[in-house]
């Protein structure tokens, strides 16, 4: 008993308890100072009714969309191309992941230099070939794209190296059989490669998801919501209700409605690692 | 079918090149020998590893470049190859001026408390569930497993609040190390992967040794820990890399400069620094991390495979 004391203190404490609490924090109005008294549904009211949290939710649900729309399939590319091409694919593989080891207050701050739109980078090297400059982060339409762009580069190599090691596992007798049937490449990839796949390809599908509904860093570091509000999320609102505006009750309620959305992803994620995880 | 798929990335690139050249894979060996196809591969190849040099060491170069750049040259020039003069002071300069030696201190307390911590934790609890089996580790290991359903920012403000008045003690944790320390250490992914090993250590062992008299402390410590080595170091790096990666939490628990790792002092420093004296902070933030990959890469690659699949 001596030996299971110190998981179940730590979980009581920071996990078990806060989730009670969220979930109570959210039908409470409270600045942390004075008593918290019930108000009913006043915070979940509260947070509808304000127009940001539209803006929030949009603009989460595009990253999300965005953000998937090209790291899937890019990820899954990389992956079946660095498999076939390399016997030693030790540098491909450190080169892929090199992205994910550098911090990400870093990687978000060397790509801030970079999409500056006077002195960054980018619009140097495009306007050697006579493009831009491109305003970046500085114009509306843009920025969410941008910051996606970023996110990305942040987080392939994750995934290209999960997808490398389930492409070991496709079984290879099938690729020959379908030789000898005169499938092509394309054909063989994709009734051979991506159906034995498709249990990996899902977990991280779901996986990348979770992440970017509570995507937090890039924006709150890189435009801090603007301009015009067009790339705040809902991780950054709950941030502002709480920390900035001493909202508590009110942040905990967009807690509250952001877990269902998780919860429900999480399940399925769990799921699909039951059915098609490894052992 | 797809049921026994084996994520252990580690020792996979062996496996497979043996194989692509006596089966073939996508791309078969009949295919490979008709030289249409061959150009085309290098071709594809020359690309790929292009696009990786651009998106892997391309960032991690011009970071080290531009950290002994002097601001207005990097500002006027961003895609120079390599600064004239070189201003190597720029790196004490954000040492002594900046504060990042003591940012950088601050973020080792953080990261290696969280590991050791975390592994005590992990280890004791994993230990206690999988081996000594008491009467409601089976309860406990449910709670542990049902955290995985509700992401950590879900909680984000009703942890806060538990950490200013910690529930039976009245503790104030805020700005003190336990802030991150003891959070990060319920952790259920670490748990869960901990536990699986365990189970995997034959019962008649721990039976044999019982009937020697050992005690389960004697267990822990003489059959259990020399054999966990590989998991121990997995977990160890994901704790480790993730902790030094950790932003949101430190900003809301630290609030006072003096106790901030790197990742929360450099994006408020961001808005006074000189560019070049900046960047050579980002640089001896970046450092170590790229150092621990490139040693321990094969490990933390396993670990990859862990937390991605495994649940």
């Amino acid at each position: 008993m001596a030996f299971l004391a110190p998981t179940v203190l730590v979980f009581a404490a920071f996990s078990w308890w806060p989730i009670v609490g969220a979930v109570r924090l959210s039908f409470q109005k409270t600045n942390l100072v004075t008593p918290a008294h019930w108000v009913g549904t006043d915070n979940f009211r509260r947070v509808l009714d304000d127009p940001l949290f539209g803006t929030a939710v949009r603009n989460t649900a595009v990253f999300t969309a965005l953000d998937l729309l090209i790291w899937f399939p890019v990820a899954v590319l990389l992956a079946v191309v660095i498999s076939e091409l390399t016997r030693a694919g030790a540098l491909y593989r450190t080169l892929v992941y090199l992205p994910v080891v550098i911090p990400p207050v870093v990687g978000v701050l060397l790509w801030k230099t970079f999409y500056d739109s006077d002195y960054g980078l980018f619009n140097d090297i495009l306007g050697l070939v006579g493009l831009g400059p491109y305003p970046w982060l500085q114009d509306s339409t843009w920025a969410l794209p941008s910051l996606v762009l970023q996110h990305v580069w942040a987080s392939l190599g994750g995934a290209v190296l999960i997808f490398i090691a389930a492409l070991a596992n496709v079984q290879r007798e099938l690729y020959e059989a379908a030789e000898i049937d005169g499938a092509k490449v394309r054909h063989r990839f994709w009734h051979i490669t991506l159906p034995q796949m498709r249990g990996v390809l899902l977990v991280m599908f779901l996986l990348q998801a979770i992440g970017l509904f509570q995507i937090f860093t890039e924006p709150f570091v890189m435009t801090n919501g603007g301009p015009a509000d067009s790339t705040i999320t809902i991780l950054q609102l709950i941030y502002r209700y709480g920390f900035e505006y001493g909202q508590y009750g009110t942040a905990a309620a967009a807690s509250v409605m952001l877990a269902v959305v998780l919860c429900l992803l999480s399940a399925v994620y769990l799921w699909a690692t039951r059915k098609w995880g490894s052992r | 079918m797809t049921a026994t798929q084996d994520v252990t990335i580690g020792r996979r690139p062996r496996r497979s090149r043996a194989s692509t050249e006596t089966v073939g894979g996508l791309v078969s060996p009949a295919d490979r020998r008709r030289r249409g196809v061959r150009t085309t591969l290098g071709g594809v190849n020359a690309l790929v590893l292009m696009a990786l040099v651009v998106m892997g060491a391309a960032p991690v170069y011009w970071t080290v470049k531009a950290a002994l750049s002097g601001t207005q040259q990097l500002l006027h020039e961003p895609a120079r190859l390599w600064p004239d003069p070189t201003m190597w002071s720029n790196l004490s300069t954000a040492w002594s001026q900046l504060g990042i030696g003591k940012y950088l201190v601050n973020t080792v307390v953080l990261v290696l408390g969280t590991w050791l911590v975390g592994l005590f934790v992990t280890i004791t609890g994993a230990f206690a569930v999988s081996v000594l089996r008491p009467r409601f580790g089976s309860w406990v290991y449910a709670g542990v497993l049902a955290t995985l359903f509700v992401p950590g920012t879900v909680t984000l403000i009703s942890l806060y609040v538990t950490i200013l008045d910690v529930p039976f003690t009245g503790w104030n944790l805020a700005n003190t190390p336990w802030a991150i320390w003891l959070p990060a250490s319920a952790n259920a992914f670490n748990f869960l992967i901990m536990r699986q090993f365990f189970d995997g250590i034959p019962r008649d062992l721990f039976e044999a040794a019982e009937l020697d008299g050992a005690g389960p402390i004697r267990l822990l410590r003489h059959l259990v820990l020399p054999m966990s080595g590989p998991i121990i170091a997995t977990v160890s790096l994901i704790t480790i890399m993730a902790a030094w990666k950790d932003f949101l939490w430190p900003l809301i628990v630290l609030t006072e400069p003096s106790v901030q790792p790197l990742s929360v002092a450099l994006p408020r420093l961001a808005e006074r620094a000189d560019l070049s004296v900046l960047i050579a902070g980002m640089l001896i933030a970046l450092v170590p991390p790229v150092i621990i990959f490139v040693i321990f890469q094969r490990f933390i690659v396993r670990g990859i495979g862990f937390t991605g699949l495994k649940g």
